[in-house]
């Protein structure tokens, strides 16, 4: 799922300075799940914002709502109601909501009130991990399931680098060495020939340096 | 190994000729005044066979590696130029190859980098668009093949630089370090540096596999040595620099010394001694006396390795 966290509140608090009257719009999807941005999380953030501004004497009106989720326009299309009385909409999505919600809604100032992270999962209560950067051209069948691209700081193809010791990386004793968890997982499948063999360069254009990438399905 | 020589490199020409070779290595300045690597250079001048310039070392800013090495060669000691993949895409890589080549740089070192946080610009977006391995084969595809990365042909012109790659006999996982080494043979490496060589046991066993497995007849492998200042010089390559173990008892004989200096420069002395005499299939001992490089003469010739008649 996409890992996003709340901006600092007194970031937020500074990006609604002019605003007057506000829409606080919760989803239901990947930030519920990790705790953020769901209708839990919107709440306390317009209480916490309501008293901010109460508090400096220029009260706001905000109401809240929480979508199944931002990313899919049939979810926000319908919000005319809520929104048209409103100047501000802070999304509580990932990156993506408050883009679709400044499309659909172009008159209204939108706030991003998140800072969306990465692509992960949970490791622990309340601990999330990224596992997948996203390339565009998954190879993690050779790497024992364990993601180089992501996992490595260097994101070294054929690893690992000179720089590990122990078992941990050379930037931060506290991360585990990809490469050393790869090799230590290929040893136990029998499979470490794979690693004698050269990893080709990756073709980034299917990564983030192609421009906004599509995918269509000609069936549906 | 193949007598052809494919660069025109005096340090190919040495390797291939069965002599052993003494390298050094020089790291560029923090500024634009190529005063103090010129010093350094008429320091090490018919000392070393060629002298490595670094690529902005731990992710510091220096005057770049091929820059520098134009100063060195024109005063007088081939370099062999450092190109990490830390700070340039493949068609940055490309480029420079292409420009070193037509001053007359002819060797080529090739290597991950250290990692941004290490330097002075820890925010910065690293590249990582290749790694050392594909850069190898990079050289390699452009000198062989005369093909761009891409496949596209270079018409005329191409690059022909002697190959090299770096070995961690230190780096975790042990067991992995020789196959990784051979991984970078297979993709091109021709000639190969260690990092700096303290624990000269678990040395012994890495060369052995080497040997082992013939590594040493396909690439040449020059044993890496760095003197230590003192004591907290020897603690601090112990606790803080990645892929590098330093024994206890150095930093202890360093700690006792009456002149520490003198110390780190016989212990290196030693270290080069020891190795020549009891550890097979290296071709070469190379320097690296970062921030000094006035002692790599003592050493050389304290050594007996000095490569001049």
């Amino acid at each position: 799922m996409i890992i996003a966290e709340q901006k600092p509140l007194g970031e937020i608090a500074e990006l609604i300075e002019d605003s007057k009257k506000i829409l606080l719009l919760g989803c239901g999807s990947c930030v519920t799940v990790c705790l953020t941005g769901g209708e839990k999380e919107s709440e306390i953030l317009a209480s916490a914002l309501r008293i901010i501004r109460r508090l400096a004497g220029r009260p706001v009106e905000i109401k809240t709502h929480t979508v199944t989720r931002q990313c899919d326009p049939e979810f926000i299309d319908n919000l005319q109601d809520m929104v048209k009385d409103v100047d501000t909409i802070v999304s509580m999505a990932c990156g993506v909501g408050p883009q679709y919600l400044a499309e659909r809604y172009s008159d209204k100032y939108v706030i991003p009130a998140m800072n969306t992270r990465f692509v992960g999962g949970s490791k622990q209560q309340g601990v999330w991990e990224e596992q997948c950067g996203l390339c565009g051209d998954c190879t993690i069948h050779l790497t024992g399931g364990i993601c180089p691209v992501t996992r490595c700081p260097k994101s070294v193809l054929n690893g690992p680098c000179g720089g590990a010791q122990n078992g941990k990386c050379e930037i931060n004793k506290e991360l585990d060495c990809a490469w050393h968890l790869i090799y230590n997982r290929l040893a136990k499948q029998g499979r470490l020939d794979q690693l004698k063999k050269v990893a080709p360069p990756k073709d980034w254009s299917k990564s983030r340096d192609g421009g906004p990438r599509r995918m269509t399905r000609e069936d549906i | 190994m193949k007598m052809t020589i494919s660069s025109g490199s005096n340090l190919e020409k040495i390797l291939k000729s069965g002599r052993h070779a003494v390298t050094a290595e020089l790291g560029p300045p923090k500024h634009s005044s190529p005063d103090n690597i010129i010093r350094h250079t008429n320091t090490l001048r018919g000392y070393v066979d060629a002298a490595n310039i670094t690529d902005c070392q731990s992710a510091v800013v220096r005057m770049s590696s091929i820059s520098a090495a134009l100063h060195i060669m024109n005063n007088g000691i081939e370099p062999v130029i450092q190109i990490t993949c830390r700070d340039r895409n493949r068609i940055a890589i490309q480029s420079d190859l292409l420009g070193a080549y037509s001053l007359g740089l002819k060797n080529v070192l090739c290597l991950s980098g250290d990692h941004q946080v290490f330097g002075n610009h820890p925010t910065a977006k690293n590249v990582y668009d290749i790694d050392s391995i594909q850069l190898i084969q990079l050289t390699r595809r452009m000198r062989d093949e005369k093909l761009f990365f891409s496949g596209e042909p270079i018409k005329e012109h191409e690059p022909k630089f002697f190959i090299g790659a770096v070995a961690n006999p230190f780096a975790d996982p042990f067991e992995y370090q020789v196959d990784r080494l051979e991984k970078k043979i297979n993709a091109g490496a021709e000639f190969i540096q260690t990092q700096c060589i303290y624990d000269l046991e678990r040395f012994a066993r890495f060369m052995d596999t080497c040997v082992e497995r013939g590594l040493h007849e396909r690439a040449y492998i020059l044993a890496g040595v760095t003197p230590l200042r003192g004591p907290r010089a020897a603690k601090f390559m112990q606790t803080c620099v990645p892929g590098i173990t330093v024994p206890e008892e150095i930093v202890q004989r360093l700690a006792k010394a009456a002149d520490p200096k003198v110390e780190g420069v016989i212990i290196c002395t030693e270290q080069i001694k020891y190795i020549k005499e009891n550890i097979k299939g290296l071709s070469g001992f190379h320097i690296m006396a970062i921030s000094w490089e006035e002692v790599v003469p003592e050493i050389i010739k304290g050594a007996g390795i000095c490569p001049c008649p």
